[in-house]
Protein backbone atom coordinates (compact mmCIF):
# COMPACT_ATOMS: atom_id res chain seq x y z
CA UNK A 1 0.00 0.00 0.00
CA UNK A 2 2.49 2.43 -1.37
CA UNK A 3 -0.10 5.11 -1.77
CA UNK A 4 -0.67 5.41 1.96
CA UNK A 5 2.84 5.50 3.26
CA UNK A 6 3.37 8.24 0.69
CA UNK A 7 0.02 10.34 1.78
CA UNK A 8 1.42 9.74 5.27
CA UNK A 9 4.89 11.42 4.51
CA UNK A 10 2.93 14.43 2.79
CA UNK A 11 0.67 14.80 5.71
CA UNK A 12 3.26 14.76 7.97
CA UNK A 13 6.01 17.12 6.46
CA UNK A 14 2.64 19.40 5.75
CA UNK A 15 1.91 19.60 9.51
CA UNK A 16 5.41 20.61 10.30
CA UNK A 17 5.88 23.07 7.44
CA UNK A 18 2.73 24.90 9.07
CA UNK A 19 4.38 24.60 12.08
CA UNK A 20 7.57 26.41 10.82
CA UNK A 21 5.80 28.51 8.49
CA UNK A 22 4.42 31.38 11.01
CA UNK A 23 7.89 31.68 13.13
CA UNK A 24 10.62 30.48 9.78
CA UNK A 25 8.72 30.89 6.74
CA UNK A 26 12.33 30.13 4.89
CA UNK A 27 12.98 26.85 6.65
CA UNK A 28 9.28 25.84 5.54
CA UNK A 29 10.56 26.40 2.11
CA UNK A 30 13.22 24.37 2.76
CA UNK A 31 11.32 21.58 4.30
CA UNK A 32 9.22 21.57 1.60
CA UNK A 33 11.87 21.11 -1.10
CA UNK A 34 13.32 18.85 1.13
CA UNK A 35 10.10 16.66 0.94
CA UNK A 36 9.01 16.47 -3.31
CA UNK A 37 12.95 15.45 -3.47
CA UNK A 38 11.86 12.74 -0.92
CA UNK A 39 8.37 11.93 -2.30
CA UNK A 40 10.02 11.63 -5.76
CA UNK A 41 12.89 9.37 -4.48
CA UNK A 42 10.11 7.27 -3.39
CA UNK A 43 8.60 7.12 -7.10
CA UNK A 44 11.71 7.09 -8.95
CA UNK A 45 11.96 2.53 -9.41
CA UNK A 46 8.29 3.03 -10.69
CA UNK A 47 9.06 5.83 -13.37
CA UNK A 48 11.57 4.01 -14.17
CA UNK A 49 9.29 0.61 -15.25
CA UNK A 50 6.99 3.16 -16.63
CA UNK A 51 10.25 4.57 -19.11
CA UNK A 52 11.13 0.61 -19.92
CA UNK A 53 7.93 0.28 -21.23
CA UNK A 54 7.72 3.12 -22.99
CA UNK A 55 11.23 1.94 -25.15
CA UNK A 56 9.75 -1.29 -25.68
CA UNK A 57 6.76 0.42 -27.40
CA UNK A 58 8.97 2.62 -29.10
CA UNK A 59 11.38 -0.20 -30.05
CA UNK A 60 7.85 -2.34 -31.33
CA UNK A 61 6.85 0.34 -33.18
CA UNK A 62 9.79 0.89 -34.80
CA UNK A 63 9.77 4.49 -34.14
CA UNK A 64 13.28 6.48 -34.93
CA UNK A 65 15.01 5.93 -31.11
CA UNK A 66 15.96 9.69 -31.25
CA UNK A 67 12.88 10.61 -30.99
CA UNK A 68 11.55 8.62 -28.03
CA UNK A 69 15.11 9.92 -26.35
CA UNK A 70 13.67 13.93 -26.66
CA UNK A 71 10.37 12.73 -25.89
CA UNK A 72 11.70 11.27 -22.68
CA UNK A 73 13.99 14.21 -22.29
CA UNK A 74 10.72 16.45 -22.68
CA UNK A 75 9.04 14.84 -19.89
CA UNK A 76 12.14 14.82 -17.95
CA UNK A 77 12.57 18.63 -18.81
CA UNK A 78 8.95 18.83 -17.66
CA UNK A 79 9.04 17.38 -14.82
CA UNK A 80 11.99 19.01 -12.97
CA UNK A 81 10.49 23.05 -14.19
CA UNK A 82 6.88 22.45 -12.69
CA UNK A 83 8.86 21.01 -9.32
CA UNK A 84 10.52 24.34 -9.35
CA UNK A 85 7.70 26.54 -10.33
CA UNK A 86 5.28 24.47 -8.19
CA UNK A 87 7.75 25.05 -4.63
CA UNK A 88 8.45 28.88 -5.75
CA UNK A 89 4.92 29.27 -6.05
CA UNK A 90 4.31 27.81 -2.25
CA UNK A 91 6.82 30.45 -1.02
CA UNK A 92 4.63 32.63 -2.88
CA UNK A 93 6.90 34.08 -5.54
CA UNK A 94 3.97 33.53 -8.40
CA UNK A 95 6.02 35.83 -10.90
CA UNK A 96 9.53 33.74 -10.47
CA UNK A 97 7.47 30.96 -10.78
CA UNK A 98 5.86 31.95 -14.14
CA UNK A 99 9.34 33.20 -15.71
CA UNK A 100 10.88 29.14 -14.94
CA UNK A 101 7.56 27.69 -16.57
CA UNK A 102 8.34 30.06 -19.30
CA UNK A 103 12.28 28.95 -19.65
CA UNK A 104 10.81 25.00 -18.94
CA UNK A 105 8.19 25.71 -22.33
CA UNK A 106 10.98 27.53 -24.22
CA UNK A 107 13.72 24.17 -24.14
CA UNK A 108 10.60 22.22 -24.59
CA UNK A 109 9.71 23.57 -27.73
CA UNK A 110 13.60 23.57 -28.27
CA UNK A 111 13.72 19.51 -27.85
CA UNK A 112 10.59 18.84 -29.75
CA UNK A 113 10.99 20.89 -33.29
CA UNK A 114 13.05 17.84 -35.04
CA UNK A 115 9.67 15.53 -33.85
CA UNK A 116 7.41 18.67 -35.32
CA UNK A 117 9.79 18.05 -38.54
CA UNK A 118 9.74 14.41 -38.90
CA UNK A 119 6.15 14.77 -38.54
CA UNK A 120 5.42 16.95 -41.49
CA UNK A 121 7.39 15.19 -43.30
CA UNK A 122 6.13 11.55 -42.90
CA UNK A 123 2.37 13.78 -43.74
CA UNK A 124 4.18 15.15 -46.88
CA UNK A 125 4.96 11.70 -47.62
CA UNK A 126 1.75 10.82 -47.47
CA UNK A 127 0.13 13.19 -49.17
CA UNK A 128 2.72 14.15 -51.97
CA UNK B 1 12.49 4.93 2.99
CA UNK B 2 15.08 8.11 4.67
CA UNK B 3 12.38 9.52 6.63
CA UNK B 4 15.50 10.86 8.50
CA UNK B 5 16.31 13.88 6.09
CA UNK B 6 12.46 14.83 6.64
CA UNK B 7 13.04 14.62 10.40
CA UNK B 8 16.05 16.19 10.54
CA UNK B 9 15.61 19.46 8.49
CA UNK B 10 12.42 19.87 10.68
CA UNK B 11 14.43 19.17 14.11
CA UNK B 12 16.85 22.15 12.72
CA UNK B 13 14.08 24.41 11.84
CA UNK B 14 12.04 23.92 15.48
CA UNK B 15 14.79 24.25 18.07
CA UNK B 16 15.80 27.20 15.81
CA UNK B 17 12.59 28.57 16.04
CA UNK B 18 12.87 27.96 19.92
CA UNK B 19 16.39 29.41 20.60
CA UNK B 20 15.50 32.38 18.64
CA UNK B 21 12.30 33.20 20.44
CA UNK B 22 14.07 32.54 23.97
CA UNK B 23 17.05 34.65 23.20
CA UNK B 24 14.37 37.71 21.81
CA UNK B 25 12.92 37.33 25.42
CA UNK B 26 16.60 37.21 26.94
CA UNK B 27 17.15 40.34 25.48
CA UNK B 28 19.90 39.24 23.42
CA UNK B 29 18.25 39.61 19.98
CA UNK B 30 21.36 39.79 17.79
CA UNK B 31 22.48 36.56 18.99
CA UNK B 32 19.05 35.02 18.08
CA UNK B 33 19.45 36.76 14.61
CA UNK B 34 22.52 34.65 14.26
CA UNK B 35 21.26 31.86 15.37
CA UNK B 36 18.39 31.57 12.76
CA UNK B 37 20.88 32.57 10.10
CA UNK B 38 22.89 29.62 10.88
CA UNK B 39 19.42 27.85 10.85
CA UNK B 40 18.95 28.61 7.51
CA UNK B 41 22.24 27.96 6.27
CA UNK B 42 22.40 24.81 7.70
CA UNK B 43 19.01 23.53 6.32
CA UNK B 44 20.56 25.13 3.04
CA UNK B 45 23.23 22.86 2.71
CA UNK B 46 21.25 19.84 3.45
CA UNK B 47 18.49 20.47 0.68
CA UNK B 48 21.05 21.47 -1.81
CA UNK B 49 22.33 17.98 -1.10
CA UNK B 50 18.84 16.82 -1.79
CA UNK B 51 18.32 19.35 -4.51
CA UNK B 52 21.17 17.94 -6.29
CA UNK B 53 20.40 14.35 -5.98
CA UNK B 54 17.47 14.73 -7.35
CA UNK B 55 18.37 16.51 -10.71
CA UNK B 56 21.29 13.39 -10.95
CA UNK B 57 18.20 10.86 -10.27
CA UNK B 58 15.99 12.52 -13.04
CA UNK B 59 19.18 12.69 -15.33
CA UNK B 60 19.53 9.10 -15.45
CA UNK B 61 15.90 8.11 -15.08
CA UNK B 62 14.40 10.46 -18.03
CA UNK B 63 18.18 9.46 -19.82
CA UNK B 64 18.73 13.19 -20.63
CA UNK B 65 22.24 13.19 -21.15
Amino acid sequence: MDIAKIVGIGLLAGIMINLLKQHKPELAMQLSIATGVMLFILMVSRVMDVVDVLQTLGTRAKLDQAHMGTVLKIIGIAYVADFGSQVLQDAGEKSVASKVEMAGKVLIMLLAVPIVLAIVDTVMKLLG
Amino acid sequence: MDLTMLFRISGVGFIVMVMATMLKQAGRDEQGQMVSLIGVLLVLVLVVTQLGYLINLAKTVFLIQ
